[in-house]
């Protein structure tokens, strides 16, 4: 487990662009949109949650294509599958390390990206919090897409085809504990649920990834 | 170590070869003949089990399979990728043994250098490391002898002779013949039913 | 033989194509007969019998199609997910071709949804496009039959394409709960005034009646298009094999 642990952390730590572009995709995003239109003076604070969710969500589709790439064309991949005591360890973990390098690392930066789009001091919290929960949700769904659509060249727009709608109640509940913070109303239920649909993920979500492989692995 | 019991390898629902009956016992290296496209690749990758549309049945040990596809991260240095390997078998491999291995391929040299700098026949070196420190006795190689140049191929031919040696058996496919005695199979055309 | 051993027997047997295909003759002219009863009789009942709707005149009748091509729609997918999950844990592989049967039919009346779901909404509520819980859940839906439908048109291997479809048709169905239950939560916080259509109360009789045999009816069409294209399938999948061919000889 260590040394399985430590080998992703070396290739993240390797791969910076893996981190970086991403990152730089996410703040150029926030000024499209800043730019682009709704985060009028007046319209910040009600429109603000919904563009971070959405966001994620994109910043979160360019990295997942990614998860399995480079480990399926140069075999590393096959000798999970075909080598590992439990293949599922090694897939999880890998799935883990996306979350750390998008999720996570957005988690800890929504109180800068709240001040950008200009939601009101008091939700940072609420936002940091709907994000350490919706996140890996996004993660643990998408490494499904992501393992299905390896054995593509150009598989990033069925990955988002076949991801985003399942992730559409992570966007829904996630925008509304933002705006329901915004309005001053309770929004546990939403975290609850932010929670519970991350639980679901993460209970079918790395099986499936590795059925998923298993798949594409016989396509090469 | 291995039984194949009428086995047959599909691909798009194509059955590829001709049911295969056999058994490999310790002691014995296996080299796997037929024209390209006969399904050589698709049965190695059957038995590790990556590919799964077959019909029949077989049995095996624990294995290593070696594809075509080298399984080294170019950004790691090959002690990283030998100690991940290590990890993946559920053990920890010493510095020493790694030392050992790489300095029986002659790459030593190379040990802190990432995988993604060196050259083809350079990288199915660092595999062949890998294999010496795998407690598999059971492996299946999909072309060893693959870029490798003639020292390379000396090499190559003396670690399987070892392995044999040592009571492990190994399951080939080869266009090119190895040194070490081996036993042919043939896989055969499908004859088309009437 | 025990009643376990029976029952494994008759699960293989419907494993098998060729067994599927010589049982499902009379099936497809079964629902075939039952759906042109139903939908005859409903329609008739629907359009010249049923009351005129005491809010929205006559163009409540759209209901009558909107609402079976969504249900049957819906329960399409599930179907796909049983299916799916049939593939994975016995490789059934009619199951696969129960899938690869369901996706237009699924697709064509999702799309059917939406557009009577419009044509419906311009009379009352006076635009065609209203983004209704209602709506977005069908749209969902119709992007889940498009990524399936997708993916199966990537991948060459047969028998991947049977995988890959079963794992994605049965995700889609684990998540269709949350999905719509957030589309609903979603809808209430943004337009708590909309009445719904479909759910008032007090529906008469005279109504919701000819919704039923409508519905039926559109059931009894979907069992008939769903066996038909499957039996078709099973033709040209295992044209190679022997009782195909000794099948089309006698014309049966």
């Amino acid at each position: 487990m260590g040394g399985l642990l430590r080998r992703e952390w070396q290739v993240l730590a390797r791969n910076r662009a893996q981190v970086i572009n991403p990152l730089a995709f996410l703040f150029l995003a926030v000024m499209l949109f800043a730019v682009g239109g709704p985060l009028e003076d007046n319209t910040r604070a009600q429109y603000g949650g919904a563009v971070l969710w959405l966001i994620v969500l994109l910043t979160n589709m360019l990295s997942l294509d990614a998860l399995f790439r480079r480990d399926y064309d140069n075999g590393v991949l096959e000798q999970v599958v075909c080598g590992a005591d439990v293949p599922f360890l090694v897939i999880l973990l890998r799935i883990g390390m996306q979350w750390l390098s998008t999720g996570a690392l957005v988690t800890l930066l929504a109180p800068f990206l709240c001040l950008l789009l200009g939601l009101p001091g008091h939700v940072t919290a609420t936002a940091m919090l709907a994000l350490a929960l919706g996140s890996p949700a996004i993660s643990l769904l998408g490494a499904v897409g992501a393992a299905l659509t390896v054995g593509f060249s150009r598989g990033g727009i069925l990955l988002g085809l076949l991801v985003l709608p399942l992730l559409l109640p992570v966007l829904i509940f996630g925008t509304s504990a933002i705006n329901q913070e915004v309005a001053g109303i309770t929004n546990n239920a939403q975290l609850y649920w932010l929670g519970f649909i991350s639980m679901v993920a993460l209970t079918i979500g790395p099986f499936a990834t590795t059925a998923g492989l298993r798949i594409s692995l016989q396509m090469q | 170590m291995l039984t194949l019991v009428e086995l047959a390898c599909k691909r798009d629902e194509r059955t590829l070869f001709a049911p295969l009956s056999e058994t490999v016992t310790p002691g014995e290296c296996v080299a796997l003949a037929g024209s390209n496209g006969s399904g050589k690749t698709t049965l190695l990758r059957t038995l590790a089990g990556i590919h799964s549309q077959f019909e029949g049945s077989f049995q095996c040990e624990p294995f290593l399979y070696q594809g075509h596809r080298i399984a080294l991260d170019e950004l790691l240095n090959p002690l990283e990728n030998l100690h991940w390997f290590g990890a993946l078998d559920g053990r920890t491999v010493s510095d020493d043994a790694l030392r050992d291995a790489l300095a029986r391929v002659d790459m030593l040299p190379y040990a802190l250098t990432p995988c993604g700098r060196m050259s083809q026949g350079q990288q199915r070196r660092i595999t062949m490391a890998r294999w010496l420190l795998s407690a598999r006795k059971l492996w299946f190689l999909d072309e060893p002898l693959t870029a490798l140049d003639r020292q390379g191929q000396v090499v190559l031919n003396d670690i399987i002779a070892s392995h044999i040696d040592a009571g492990g058996a190994v399951f080939c496919a080869t266009h090119a013949s190895l040194d070490v005695a081996a036993r042919e199979i043939t896989l055969a055309p499908l004859t088309e039913a009437p | 033989m025990s009643f376990t051993s029976s029952i494994k027997t008759l699960w293989h047997k419907l494993g098998s194509p060729r067994w599927f295909y010589q049982m499902s003759g009379p099936w497809v002219i079964g629902f075939g007969i039952a759906a042109l009863v139903l939908l005859g009789v409903g329609a008739v009942w629907a359009l010249g019998f049923a009351p005129p709707d005491y809010q929205q005149g006559n163009s409540f009748r759209i209901m009558y199609v909107h609402v079976p091509a969504a249900m049957v729609a819906q329960s399409i997918y599930m179907s796909m997910g049983v299916a799916g999950l049939v593939l994975f844990v016995w490789r059934m592989k009619l199951a696969d071709v129960a899938i690869a049967a369901c996706l237009p039919l699924g697709m064509v009346l999702t799309a059917l949804a939406l557009f009577s779901g419009g044509v419906w909404g311009k009379p009352t509520w006076g635009t065609w496009w209203e983004w209704d819980g209602r709506t977005v859940s069908t749209l969902v839906l119709l992007f889940l039959f498009i990524g399936i439908y997708a993916l199966r048109e990537a991948i060459e291997d047969a028998g991947l394409k049977a995988r890959a479809s079963a794992l994605v048709a049965m995700i889609g169905t684990i998540n269709i709960p949350i999905i719509k239950y957030s589309v609903e939560w979603w809808h209430t916080l943004h337009q708590p005034a909309s009445f719904t259509l479909t759910e008032k109360p007090a529906m008469p009789p005279e109504m919701y009646l000819p919704l039923l045999v409508m519905v039926l009816g559109m059931y009894a069409f979907a069992g008939h298009n769903i066996i038909s294209r499957m039996r078709n399938q099973i033709l040209v999948r295992e044209s190679r094999t022997h009782w195909v061919r000794e099948a089309m000889a006698t014309g049966g």
